[in-house]
């Protein structure tokens, strides 16, 4: 069941200040509209991963883990690995996150990044058939959110992206169906980079990388998801709002423009 | 069970596999005030879908610490029934049911007046009887028209329909074979009479030019559903109305 949630703790002073700001195209730390916090990017912190990165935009902190495993397919696709997210809001990340099994918006945060990467086959899962319908190798990605200072969306596609960049796979033969594993490693076969833009909708205004006191204050959330081609592969509105036709036109026209230099950020160094 | 994968999803004559033009929507089927215990309910077939929503409220919340003091809670269920689809589903909530729940109450949060009922709740479940693809759309409608039937003011009706490209083209309300097969499934709800859109996702690949035709054709795709919503709510009411007379029921109502 989906229940209304609480509204968060935040006092009416800010929500004022951030709503007043917002009428005059302006944001309580000084950012523009289009700008993100600074992103930071560490590859490869986790030796016992196949691939890990940890991704930081401004206090927000979210690290993803790639291992890989061998596996059986899905039945509709015989000939494919498999690739599955999860999403752990671990609770040292945030006072609002509580123990127990997966609510609804690790749910949601982790069928977003899935979807980025799914739907612009960004992994070339074909390569990852060992058996058609036997054997296939499954990639778990697991993302941990770390600190919560909002736009947990983007932050943890970026890390799933930059994570699966960093995966090394080791080398393989197959005899007779069995996998034999040999000396060296190999990248992780990769087609397309997606990346998501996340807007918030404060008054009339739409906002690019919302912290978590304009996430507070927000009536929609919404996100594009561009691929390297410029193609549009994943959209979610999120909120209790709602958006002008407009709103979502202006969104994908912004979402297009600064994806790619968020996709150079992430793409660099790995 | 025999799995067929279609050759292809439009044919020569730029017809879909179930014989539709590009833009045009299944036949749709709507009644409201089917269900005798809940407070309002509305059922939906759209194509092959069959989906049953009741609505129960306000009325006191339990646990009690999920109330809120200004407004009424919105609570959503979409489950799909195991018999539903192709392959038995699972009746355990799966994670799309969970990430659908919380985007279709996303849609309805916006147009229910819940200020009008501090404290309260107001539950809406929706069964999925059968699917065939569209059936989070075709949900939001028949969810909405449930909400007005059991009485609940409303700043507009919630209507919903998807778009996508299927087949290399840009297609109104896919059916499961378009949505497993095709290039893109856009579901949207919007408020018509505002102008506003209260849900909107969309999976697979379209370039700016064929994002923009998709939405504008779901946003078609709603208005289209919302005089038919409108119908179906005056053929519920209309004759209550004329037969009893306007204060009479408005009685009944209060």
């Amino acid at each position: 069941m989906s229940i209304t949630p609480k509204p968060s703790i935040i006092s009416i002073l800010e929500q004022n200040l951030i709503m007043e700001l917002a009428a005059k195209n302006r944001r309580i730390d000084g950012r523009a509209l289009t700008d993100y916090r600074e992103i930071k990017i560490e590859r490869g912190i986790i030796e016992k991963a196949n691939g890990s990165a940890q991704v930081s935009i401004g206090k927000t902190k979210v690290m993803a883990g790639v291992k890989l495993e061998l596996g059986e397919p899905f039945p509709d696709t015989p000939d494919e690995g498999v690739l599955t997210v999860n999403a752990e809001f671990t609770p040292i990340a945030s006072p609002t996150f509580e123990l127990g099994p997966p609510g609804e918006n690790s749910i949601e945060l982790a069928r977003i990044v899935d979807r980025n990467l799914r739907e612009s086959k960004a992994i070339d899962l074909k390569k990852l058939c060992i058996t058609p319908g036997k054997k296939v190798f499954i990639v778990f990605v697991d993302i941990n959110i770390l600190n919560h200072d909002g736009n947990l969306i983007d932050a943890s596609t970026y890390a799933a992206l930059a994570a699966l960049l960093n995966t090394k796979m080791s080398n393989f033969e197959v005899n007779d169906g069995e996998v034999v594993f040999k000396d060296g490693v190999q990248p992780l076969p990769m087609n397309n980079y997606p990346v998501p833009v996340t807007f918030a909708k404060i008054g009339r205004v739409l906002m690019m990388d919302p912290q978590l006191q304009e996430e507070d204050v927000m009536s929609t959330r919404l996100t594009i998801g561009v691929d390297k081609d410029g193609c549009i592969c994943a959209v979610q509105k999120g909120g209790m709002g709602e958006l002008e036709p407009d709103d979502v036109r202006n969104a994908v026209g912004m979402a297009l423009e600064k994806s790619k230099e968020l996709r150079t950020l992430i793409i660099g160094g790995s | 069970m025999i799995k067929s994968y279609p050759e292809r999803l439009i044919d020569e004559n730029g017809l879909r596999l179930d014989g539709r033009r590009p833009d045009e929507l299944r036949p749709i089927k709507l009644e409201i005030g089917v269900l005798g215990n809940a407070d309002g309910s509305a059922y939906i077939e759209q194509g092959k879908n069959k989906i049953l929503v009741g609505v129960y409220g306000p009325r006191e919340i339990h646990p009690k610490h999920a109330e809120l003091p200004n407004r009424a809670v919105l609570r959503c269920r979409y489950r799909m029934a195991p018999f539903s689809t192709e392959e038995r589903k699972n009746p355990a909530p799966s994670r799309r049911e969970i990430e659908i729940s919380k985007v279709i109450r996303e849609a309805l949060e916006p147009a229910v007046m819940s200020e009008y009922y501090p404290r309260t709740v107001i539950d809406i479940f929706i069964e999925a009887l059968q699917c065939d693809g569209g059936t989070r759309c075709a949900g939001i409608v028949a969810a909405s028209l449930a909400l007005a039937d059991a009485g609940i003011p409303m700043r507009d009706l919630v209507s919903s329909c998807s778009a996508g490209k299927a087949g290399g083209e840009i297609v109104l309300d896919l059916f499961d074979l378009e949505d497993k097969y095709g290039e893109a499934d856009m579901p949207v709800a919007l408020m018509v009479n505002l102008n506003m859109v209260t849900l909107l996702q969309m999976d697979g690949k379209l370039n700016p030019i064929e994002f923009e035709r998709a939405f504008t054709m779901a946003i078609e795709g709603c208005r289209k559903i919302r005089g038919l919503q409108v119908e179906a709510l005056k053929k519920r009411y209309q004759g209550i109305v004329e037969r009893e007379g306007t204060s009479e029921f408005d009685e009944e109502d209060t």
